[in-house]
């Protein structure tokens, strides 16, 4: 995988990649609506193109049930819209953004409301971030000078604990290529994923306090290159929770056990790892080994 | 060369011999070039310019078969790693080191390679420790101890890199048998040799000291940098570690860097345990608190011990009041696509794409790149088993080598796959 450090780029071209949260399930029960959320957001995309000529934009939206890509600024199938009234940008992001909503409530399957309870499904945040870093990489392979990429997370929704994994994949990942991963929460408790992804890649975490004023806060936090970010005062980090969820109950825990075979999480002392199988305080000796015996040297 | 000069002494009698026999009036080496046309592989593109060869499928198919490899060695047992490593790297700093066989010396480059191992080494494996030994004199001295901080062992070894006297395989086994049996059960015990010599200059039995480690089930592992030697073979094959001779530096690299993912556990090496650990929390910026490892005050983020409270500067590490290891979640979490890893895609046979049941793509589901070549025809793809997406080769290497995550699993509710992650 060709490193970032390796090529020549220039310092304030920026490849911003923004996923995007749809899930109908919050913003049906939010009080901002998600239109003036969009023309927020919309607004904002524009003010980046025209920072400079070549700086590029790529859109991914987070739904409920699939993820897929809205809009690419450097793609060549941008139609514009017929009139010509609007930018493509806005143009063929809503179409796109209708298209993917309508396919997304049909994927959905039937949900059990018992079993659901009253959280809101969580969208799917690491199936984005894993498609936004597969982009970027076809950046850096294009060729000796490229774009300074950045991913910004625009997310409301809860995060989804079975995704804890590939999140932390996708973050790990990240690190890797030095792409900072920035993240704009708008739901109600701060989110731990994205307070982490924010933290391990050096980028943004930010939780705007008036909603109102949304644009105001994207242009004045997440509009700017990375290079510029030295010489500006943005908001510091308020503390990252790096606490783990234990395996068994799923409550967040500061002090726990850890089975050293698979490193799963325990809140109390247990005589068997739930998870791998392993007994506790003595040599294991399950039938699995006998196998491992034949493979040495 | 020799051919040239032996076409005007004997003129054309000659030619048809040495077309027909390239065996009898070459030299040995002259014999592998023989045969050779690499200048028909170059080709031109539109302008007249040299085009540099596509080795894209090659090295797709390269990368391939190493995947297969060890996914069917995977696939066959339920093989378990060894996540937590004390490993002790063993330098041979004897004379032996000083050839330059490998530019500078085999020292400088044994040097810059060690290097780049710790670092990648506690990348992949934060939980585990280092420790350095160096074989000079016939000696073994021990650098660092076992720790956790990649820097102190960097700096140490840099500091020490000079070579002369004899290699002492048995006092370097003896020192670190003596290391790893202080070790806690559940660690898996390790030893990486970096072998230069040709011999190795012992007080006793060597036999014996090989089967000590074997009894106190370290897994011993060589690299060699000049020829095989049945003795490092021996141990390794006792030990059940993996011996192999570095051709040159690139190779030499290569061969390191294998060990930094964890290996298949031998499952009655270590015994599974429990054991108790602090997740601290961040402080804010604006916290000020006397920190552990500096014994001054100090702002800004840092960490609290859930169990005495104190502040420390980094993690992982081990809290110097109340001994509780401290590490973060995602310090586990940097191992947990070692426990579940994904499956290597499948390759797309372009025969089968024209006219058949399935609607193949015409983009990447990954980077959205063309998958057609040139002319609009389907170009090489691979396409995931669980969630049937198509991926273009280079999506293919990342996924597999970096993001451990496919993205079509990912972004699909409802697809029958993705880890049992809490």
């Amino acid at each position: 995988m060709p490193s970032a450090p390796s090529k020549l780029y220039s310092d304030d071209v920026s490849l911003l990649v923004v996923t995007l949260d749809t899930n109908p399930f919050f913003w049906s029960t939010f009080s901002f609506p998600f239109s003036e959320f969009l023309s927020h957001v919309l607004a904002f995309l524009n003010s980046i193109l025209l920072l400079s000529q070549l700086n590029q934009v790529v859109v991914i939206a987070t739904g409920c049930n699939s993820c897929t890509y809205l809009y690419d600024s450097s793609s060549d199938k941008n139609h514009g819209s017929t009139t010509g009234s609007m930018p493509s940008l806005y143009s063929d992001l809503l179409h796109n953004l209708e298209v993917f909503l309508a396919g997304d409530q049909q994927l959905a399957k039937p949900r059990v409301n018992a079993a659901g309870g009253g959280a809101p499904p969580p969208s799917l945040l690491s199936g984005s971030l894993s498609m936004a870093l597969c982009y970027i990489q076809r950046a850096f392979r294009s060729g000796p000078i490229h774009p300074q990429p950045r991913i910004l997370c625009l997310q409301g929704s809860a995060d989804g604990p079975e995704q804890y994994v590939a999140i932390m994949n996708s973050i790990f990942s990240a690190q890797h290529s030095t792409v900072p991963i920035d993240s704009c929460y708008i739901g109600s408790n701060n989110s731990a994923f994205l307070q982490q992804a924010s933290y391990i890649t050096g980028g943004i975490y930010y939780r705007p306090p008036h909603l109102d004023g949304l644009f105001q806060y994207f242009s004045t936090v997440f509009a700017t290159d990375l290079h510029s970010r030295a010489f500006l005062r943005l908001p510091k980090s308020v503390g990252v929770d790096f606490r783990a969820s234990c395996f068994c109950h799923k409550q967040t825990i500061d002090m726990g056990y850890v089975c050293s075979v698979c490193l799963s999480i325990f809140c109390e002392h247990h005589d068997k790892c739930s998870t791998c199988g392993s007994v506790f305080g003595q040599a294991q000796s399950n039938v699995p080994s006998s196998t491992d015996r034949k493979r040495k040297a | 060369m020799n051919n040239t000069v032996k076409r005007p002494l004997n003129g054309g009698v000659e030619d048809d011999d040495e077309d027909e026999a390239d065996g009898a009036d070459l030299e040995a080496w002259e014999r592998t070039y023989a045969e050779d046309r690499s200048w028909e592989s170059l080709q031109e593109d539109e302008s007249g310019l040299l085009r540099p060869i596509d080795t894209t499928a090659i090295h797709h198919a390269q990368y391939r078969r190493r995947l297969r490899a060890l996914a069917s060695t995977a696939a066959t047992a339920r093989i378990q790693k060894g996540l937590i490593r004390y490993l002790y790297i063993v330098a041979d700093l004897s004379k032996a080191a000083s050839e330059t066989d490998l530019k500078p010396s085999r020292m400088a480059v044994i040097g810059r390679q060690v290097e780049a191992f710790i670092r990648e080494f506690f990348d992949q494996n934060p939980l585990s420790h280092i420790g350095l030994v160096t074989i000079k004199d016939g000696i073994a001295h021990c650098l660092t101890e076992l720790g956790g901080s990649p820097e102190s062992h960097i700096k140490a070894l840099m500091g020490k890199l000079e070579c002369s006297g004899d290699a002492s395989l048995q006092n370097a086994l003896e020192l670190v048998l003596g290391y790893l049996n202080q070790i806690p059960s559940y660690g898996h015990r390790e030893v990486l040799i970096l072998y230069s010599a040709l011999s190795t200059c012992d007080p006793g039995d060597l036999m014996e000291t090989i089967q000590k480690c074997k009894k106190s089930k370290i897994r011993c592992s060589v690299i060699g940098l000049a020829a095989e030697m049945f003795i490092c073979k021996h141990l390794s094959q006792e030990t059940g570690g993996t011996y192999s001779v570095a051709l040159d530096e690139s190779h030499l690299k290569e061969l390191v860097l294998e060990h930094a993912p964890p290996p298949p556990a031998i499952a009655e090496y270590a015994t599974a345990n429990l054991i108790k650990m602090g997740f601290p929390q961040r402080a804010a910026e604006s916290a000020v608190a006397i920190c552990t490892c500096h014994e001054e005050a100090r702002t800004g983020g840092g960490y609290t011990c859930p169990r005495c409270k104190v502040r420390v500067c980094e993690l992982p590490t081990e809290c110097r009041i109340c001994g509780l290891t401290l590490i973060s979640s995602p310090h586990l979490a940097r191992s947990y696509h070692h426990l579940f890893p994904i499956v290597p895609f499948d390759e797309v046979s372009q025969t089968s794409q024209n006219g058949s049941s399935h609607n193949f793509s015409s983009d990447c589901f990954g980077c959205q790149q063309s998958l057609l070549s040139q002319g609009n025809k389907p170009g090489l793809s691979v396409t995931c088993p669980k969630c049937k997406q198509q991926f273009c080769l280079d999506c293919d290497i990342y996924i597999h080598e970096s993001l451990h995550n496919c993205p079509g699993c990912e972004s699909f509710r409802h697809s029958n796959s993705v880890t049992t992650a809490q």
